[in-house]
């Protein structure tokens, strides 16, 4: 076991954990904050995408020990009210079906706006595609991000 | 206006306690104590008023629609509290809708399979509604001394003739004194305001925001976690166990077996349909923790029954689908003078593999045990089924026993099989603590209840006049047999001969969306496309002439469709489509299929990318009766489209001496966003019918539209699912 501070959502948090847990489970198991999803363990599924220092990725593969000063922004963290562009639009949309993977596809979709504010479909399929929604939703998807990102440039 | 008896489902409206209490959003179950947003907070009532075990309206006409039914991910959490808010004649923006735990005294049917849950409940829901309409409107008239008929409601308020009018809330109290009405009156459906109009999921805001809704989300003070270690392969169980290198291991409370086999002379039920029923179990602190522990496990293996692997289960149904069976599940007219005086016999096998449920959320449940009561939360279909298996295995009485739903990551069929809700039973009990057990993906994909492997054989005779005169099809299927002797095209042919057999295995297999309908629609869907192109007919208009004949002259009396809607699908789709239209370099497929009591037709449009055959677009045509909700029922046919399509073309599980070959998705592979059509267009045909469910009946038809889609683009039947296995074995001439 072993002391560790992390940036979550803007909040230093401490935990003692073993230094190969990876970040997934410090963040449900630990903090508390399940927003985060399990779904396969091995970065297939993008359940678990988190931002780290704003780059969309797999907590289910990172350990804790790897984390140093980086920022880590959950689902949680988004946005205070749950009105950042790509949640609004996710409601507009009406995207989830069981709604298992959303919170991974809007860490996806909010990491690809922040460095590309107008993607193709290319562009999205090409950063959306390590995302699997089992229910079959991309095409409500694509469409969010696409009105995302209008709604961001205007 | 019709008037209904209020006889039916008479049990739902039991009144509890007149007065609820205040405060109601937090207390009632977990779901709803994620905290309330300050909109909700102003508009919480002081209190609430029971009105039925649907319906709770609080003094400031806020309402609460109680929603009973397990959501999967098919929006019923909207889509049946819409229903009540409908005839209870309420604003839709002043509900909030609770999930309620099971409470089989209060509701029927809390269950989710076989796209049902609207079906079912849609008379029982409105009745709620309308009764509640009704009380109100009885508390309003004795109130003002004027006669219920000069009433009337509008958006949850009522009005007399004199001008007079008040909100719900203030009648709410004296109508949960009332007596239930022993009738009451529904709208007509051309009055309906909530359904009809497209409604957004009430989970969407919670969602988008990650808040704790999924069982694996579930937390309770003092919980433990569990993992099992169930046997790689079918067919073994546990022999010995060296768990030296665990016990030591930081957060490791316990390891230990559990026995979760059906008790002998005792039909399993199914929350015990399972292939492995004695697990070995950890039990410890945090997940991490048990993962590790889990794998530094030593556990040895016993061989108990036979080692299955795919290439003989696959020859073994082929073997089956050459035999004759002795008990034909249909036969009509003599099939087998008709293929004598054929002119031309058509016949092609067709087969498909097994497949895994593959939630996105594994499976997991909450159990707290103690001598004489237990609380269960978690991801469960069938509520009632698992309350009832542990009761068997704990005696627990049933009335002690809690099962709370929480919404499900996913479900597909794999949670009508509550194996996982058991075993955390049994682990709670022996470990005499609230515990959550938790499946790796890896657990979850290897334990069974899979889809099944099939096979299927169809011949079809037509005569000079390429008539169909004679149809036969042969199933078979893992633990199954894949026919529906009575539907489509039964019926329609005057010599038709349906037959099956079932392979028994120990791999569990099970219900998998659309059960057996997923592989019948696709072989029966894709060989009515060549009969009709040995027919030479355009393959719409093949099939019509069919449904015609079971309009006019139907053959059989058993028929399980209604033609005319079966032949309308059609018809829409045709002109939706286009159907006909000649477009450059666009290669187009048509299947329709009936099954979970709607219509479905599709067509598929094919290009060529470098030779590569990509889907473009697909039209749906979709009778469910009434669209309860029009956007979360696109999300569905959607859904079901791009669910069908990825199960079709790339996924397979495949087992090597009964171990499976894949176990998790760097494997197994599912379709992802960039597969995926560009483009879905969704009809419904409109005629006022009852509704029927929308959760599986897409999915069927789908693989056989792009199959016979593809046909006309590469020139090659695609007869084995998985299509991208079967392009790849076969080499492919441009047509």
């Amino acid at each position: 076991m072993a002391q560790f501070t992390l940036n979550i959502n803007g909040k230093q948090q401490q935990v003692d954990v073993a230094e190969d847990t990876p970040l997934l489970w410090v963040l449900r198991d630990h903090i508390k904050l399940v927003g985060t999803k399990y779904g396969c363990g091995i970065s297939q599924c993008g359940a678990c995408t988190v931002h780290l220092d704003g780059t969309a990725t797999r907590s289910c593969s990172i350990p804790v020990s790897a984390i140093g000063n980086k920022k880590v922004v959950t689902i949680e963290g988004l946005s205070k009210n749950g009105d950042h562009p790509v949640q609004k639009a996710w409601i507009e949309h009406d995207v989830a079906q069981c709604g298992y993977c959303q919170a991974g596809q809007i860490m996806s979709a909010s990491a690809l706006l922040d460095k590309n504010s107008n993607p193709s479909d290319e562009e999205i399929y090409s950063a959306m595609n390590g995302n699997i929604c089992r229910c079959g939703t991309y095409l409500r998807i694509r469409s969010a991000i696409h009105s995302a990102a209008s709604n961001m440039n205007a | 206006m019709t008037l209904v008896k209020t006889s039916y489902n008479r049990r739902s409206f039991l009144k509890t306690s007149a007065a609820a209490g205040g405060g109601l959003l937090i207390g009632f179950n977990w779901l709803v104590s994620c905290k309330p947003t300050p909109k909700q907070l102003l508009e919480m009532p002081e209190e609430w008023f029971n009105i039925n075990s649907y319906i709770k309206i609080g003094n400031n006409g806020v309402t609460t629609i109680f929603s009973a039914n397990p959501e999967i991910g098919q929006n019923v959490k909207t889509s049946m509290p819409m229903i009540v808010a409908e005839e209870l004649d309420i604003d839709w923006k002043k509900v909030i809708v609770e999930q309620t735990n099971l409470n089989t005294e209060k509701y029927d049917r809390q269950l989710a399979g076989g796209s049902q849950s609207i079906r079912h409940g849609w008379q029982g829901l409105r009745m709620a509604g309308a009764t509640g309409r009704r009380m109100l409107l009885e508390a309003a008239a004795k109130e003002w001394q004027v006669p219920v008929s000069e009433l009337t409601t509008k958006n949850g308020t009522i009005s007399h003739s004199s001008g007079k009018s008040a909100g719900y809330g203030e009648f709410a109290q004296a109508a949960s004194q009332l007596s239930v009405p022993e009738e009451v009156e529904l709208k007509d459906p051309k009055d309906f305001k909530i359904i009809g109009t497209p409604t957004k999921n009430v989970d969407g805001p919670k969602l988008v925001k990650g808040e704790p809704l999924f069982g694996l989300d579930y937390n309770k003070e003092g919980m433990l976690i569990a993992m099992i270690v169930h046997a790689p392969s079918f067919g073994m169980k546990p022999k010995s166990i060296d768990d030296s290198a665990v016990k030591g291991m930081a957060g490791i409370k316990d390891v230990f077996t559990i026995d979760s086999a059906t008790p002998e002379g005792e039909e399993a039920s199914w929350s015990e349909t399972n292939a492995f029923h004695q697990l070995v179990v950890i039990v410890g602190n945090s997940t991490w923790e048990v993962m590790k522990a889990k794998k530094a496990l030593k556990i040895e293996w016993e061989k108990v029954s036979s080692s299955e692997n795919t290439v003989d289960q696959i020859s073994k149904l082929d073997e089956l689908i050459t035999q004759k069976s002795d008990e034909p599940r249909r036969s009509d007219g003599n099939t087998d003078k008709a293929f004598k005086n054929a002119a031309k016999v058509i016949e092609k096998n067709y087969y498909a593999p097994f497949l895994a449920h593959n939630t996105m959320e594994p499976m997991n449940f909450f159990a707290d045990v103690n001598a004489n009561k237990a609380e269960l939360v978690g991801p469960i279909q069938t509520p009632a089924e698992l309350r009832s298996s542990v009761h068997k295995y704990t005696g627990i009485p049933e009335e002690n026993i809690d099962v709370m739903m929480t919404r499900m990551g996913g479900g597909f069929g794999r949670r009508l099989y509550g194996n996982f809700g058991l075993e955390a039973a049994l682990i709670s009990k022996k470990v005499n603590a609230p515990v959550k057990l938790i499946y790796t993906r890896e657990d979850d994909m290897t334990q069974g209840t899979y889809r099944p492997m099939y096979a299927m054989k169809y011949r079809a005779a037509l005569d000079k006049n390429n008539k169909l005169i004679g149809f036969h099809v042969r199933a078979a299927g893992i633990n199954s047999a894949p026919l529906f002797p009575d539907r489509y095209p039964a019926g329609t042919v005057d010599n038709y001969l349906a037959e099956s057999h079932s392979l028994e295995s120990n791999v569990s297999t099970g219900a998998w969306r659309a059960p057996s309908s997923n592989f019948v629609a696709y072989a029966e869907q894709s060989f009515l496309d060549e009969v009709a192109e040995a027919a030479g007919k355009d393959p719409i208009d093949f099939r019509l002439e069919l449904f015609d004949r079971a309009m006019t002259d139907p053959v059989g009396e058993n028929n399980d469709y209604d033609a005319e809607r079966y032949a309308g699908v059609l018809k829409m789709v045709h002109e939706k489509s286009n159907w006909g239209e000649k477009k450059e370099g666009v290669y187009r497929g048509v299947s329709a299929y009936y099954c979970h009591n709607s219509y479905v037709a599709q067509v598929v449009d094919v290009a060529l990318n470098n030779g590569e055959p990509q889907i473009q677009k697909i039209w749906c045509v979709v009778d469910c009766g009434v669209v309860v909700n029009p956007d979360g029922a696109i999300n569905q046919v959607e859904g079901g489209i791009v669910d069908g399509i990825g199960h079709a073309m790339y996924s397979a599980l495949t087992m090597t001496d009964g171990k499976p070959d894949q176990d998790n998705f760097n494997r197994y592979q599912l379709i992802r966003i960039k597969d995926t059509p560009f483009e879905i267009e969704t009809h419904f045909v409109q005629n006022g019918i009852d509704p029927t469910g929308l959760g599986e009946p897409t999915l069927p038809p789908i693989s056989a539209a792009v199959a016979n889609a593809m046909y006309r683009a590469i020139g090659k039947r695609l007869t084995k699912q998985p299509f991208t296995q079967q392009l790849k074995e076969d080499v492919v001439e441009p047509a």
